[in-house]
């Protein structure tokens, strides 16, 4: 962290013709030789990398390449076989979730994880779990200090609704709303956590234009206006090419490629993969 | 022609003709109810945390009412006065509960933590016959009377006999679901206990923890087991028959829904109400004895026509 530096705009991934005002920083996490096996399938094989605070990280490969696994790996819900983990200036053979949670690491779902039966707000309330101290007994008494906190932690929320655009859909239960805006009251629960890493599974998937034009604004927004780093698995390249500063490609659960936009797609393992290439 | 009379018109002759005597069978079977419904609502929390029907639910209302007596027990030579021993012997009980709920979320629900949820209900099968045999090793197997002090007065109003305790049971269960209510919807760990049951990966991403949950529920669900077995214990004496009180809750959920805590009180009321009802108007027609196979009869009806039943989560499957 101790060597930020600013992205040449030529290596920026922005679109064209605005200024990137971002500093990315120093490696906030890596992984190293990550390993991860189901019975005698490897999910993962031998990945390592970083990513840099403060950046919009995207790790892309054909299905079943181990991505979602790889994410699974980031916020503890696997445990890998071998391999670091390097976060928070510790490094750790596996993630556990809540230490993920609780040291800044939020994420979405591929399929859409919601508390369906509560409403927008309370689902984004959620969020701010961890940042409410108050034990079981004030819970009980339920006024005085518990609620104080509830209001200020409320506040904190509303913020993100208007941020996300949501502010008609406070009370209504979530599984009765649109996929679209279900994906991104999933992306609100996840802010509302005020997280130092975004983990985003697929945040477009499914969606049509309009709504991915829409999501894809939140994500540059949330990455520019608070900092917050990004790391992003998504099958629509040109949305790929277009976020993110760096790319990790995956194929097989091996890493084939890792580096600009530019630089992936100009790589001949890359195109091999995706347009496939008998294997000999 | 005379059974059809039988049936259908003679019982609401007599529930007209003599409306006290059908208010004292309707309030009556309204106190059946609630009772039914104390041991429902410890199903239910359990259940919508963590998706397992809990099946030692009866028989930890049986070893709180155990514990609680066996503990007034030993206090009752050291002289203090009553109202002291009963709120000791209650405040020690719930620490019992407290630390049961500890041991069970350590010792069976963790070990099998994400398991088929089979085979977490077969768990708490098992967990009924160690809990029981815990009771009768620890209390030993006398039926107790248990007096904590409830008013056992009979009101007459109007030639209209209602029971004290009865009238105390529903304002203990009152209480205790308006305390469950606001607590699940108003606070923390109420949002948290919601977002367990709606979801285990999701509540883990927000750092929940599952662990810290479950020890939760089975503790409130321990203290409504306490508040069940104190008002059964105290009707009817605590003995081991009360843990069977549990297969009389199961209709009751099948009617309310398994996941609604509005439905596990009215689902209560409506059968307690039903069986009594039926038992006393339509006697001439089936001769007694329907208290022990109406509730289930009911069930069936309901599993028929509305699976969900009245309160629960419709189950819709998307193809």
């Amino acid at each position: 962290m101790a060597e930020a530096q600013t992205l040449e705009s030529g290596e920026s991934a922005a679109p064209s013709g605005y200024a990137d005002t971002r500093t990315i920083g120093g490696p906030i996490l890596s992984v190293e030789n990550i390993v991860v096996k189901f019975g005698g399938v490897t999910a993962i094989n031998d990945v390592s990398f970083d990513v840099r605070e403060g950046e919009i990280r995207a790790i892309i490969g054909p299905n079943g390449a181990g991505k979602s696994s790889m994410l699974n790996v980031l916020n503890g819900f696997y445990k890998p076989r071998s391999g670091k983990i390097n976060f928070a200036g510790q490094s750790f053979p596996a993630m556990d979730p809540y230490f993920a949670a609780s040291n800044g690491i939020a994420r979405t779902f591929q399929n859409i994880a919601l508390f369906r039966g509560m409403s927008t707000l309370d689902n984004l309330m959620t969020g701010r779990m961890l940042k409410m101290k108050r034990n079981f007994f004030w819970q009980c008494l339920y006024f005085g200090p518990a609620q104080k906190e509830e209001l200020e932690n409320r506040a904190h929320v509303e913020r993100v609704i208007d941020f996300l655009e949501i502010a008609a859909l406070r009370r209504t239960p979530v599984g009765r709303l649109p996929y679209g805006l279900q994906k991104r009251v999933e992306l609100g629960r996840a802010l509302a956590m005020d997280p130092k890493i975004l983990l985003l599974d697929e945040p477009m998937a499914g969606m049509n234009v309009e709504e991915k034009e829409d999501m894809s604004r939140f994500i540059i927004d949330v990455n520019e206006e608070f900092g917050t780093t990004v790391i992003l698995i998504e099958h629509d390249m040109g949305v790929v090419m277009d976020l993110s500063d760096r790319v990790v490609v995956l194929d097989y659960g091996s890493k084939i490629a890792d580096g600009t936009p530019d630089e992936v797609r100009a790589n001949q393992d890359v195109i091999d993969a995706y347009l496939g290439v008998s294997h000999d | 022609m005379e059974f059809l009379h039988a049936l259908l018109i003679q019982p609401f002759a007599d529930m007209v003709m003599e409306p006290a005597f059908f208010i004292e069978t309707l309030v009556k079977g309204l106190m059946a109810g609630v009772l039914y419904s104390l041991v429902a609502l410890g199903f239910v929390l359990i259940f919508k945390a963590s998706g397992v029907f809990n099946f030692a639910q009866g028989v930890m209302a049986l070893f709180a009412a155990l514990t609680l007596t066996g503990l007034m027990e030993l206090l009752e030579p050291s002289g203090m006065p009553k109202a002291l021993i009963v709120i000791l012997a209650i405040a020690a009980t719930i620490v019992v509960m407290i630390l049961l709920a500890l041991i069970i979320e350590r010792l069976v629900l963790r070990p099998l933590v994400n398991q088929e949820l089979i085979i977490l209900f077969m768990a708490t099968l098992g967990l009924s016959y160690v809990l029981e045999g815990a009771g009768d090793l620890l209390w030993g197997s006398d039926v107790k009377v248990l007096d904590i002090g409830l008013p056992t007065d009979v009101w007459d109003i109007n030639g209209v006999f209602i029971e004290q305790l009865d009238v105390t049971a529903a304002i203990a269960a009152g209480s205790l679901v308006a305390v469950l209510a606001v607590f699940f919807t108003k606070t923390r760990i109420g949002r948290a206990l919601r977002a367990v049951a709606d979801d285990h990966q999701a509540a883990l991403s927000v750092g929940i923890s599952l662990q810290q949950i479950w020890v939760i529920v089975w503790s409130v669900a321990g203290i409504v087991a306490l508040v069940a077995g104190i008002m059964w214990g105290s009707k009817s004496g605590v003995q081991f028959s009360l843990s069977l009180i549990a297969l009389k809750a199961l209709p009751v959920l099948i009617l309310g829904g398994f996941t609604s805590i509005p439905g596990a009180i009215i689902g209560g009321l409506i059968i307690g109400v039903g069986e009594k009802i039926v038992e006393v108007f339509w006697y001439s027609v089936h001769g007694g004895a329907v208290e022990n196979w109406f509730a289930f009869m009911l069930a069936l009806v309901f599993l028929m026509f509305r699976p969900q039943g009245l309160f629960g989560d419709k189950i819709i499957e998307r193809v």
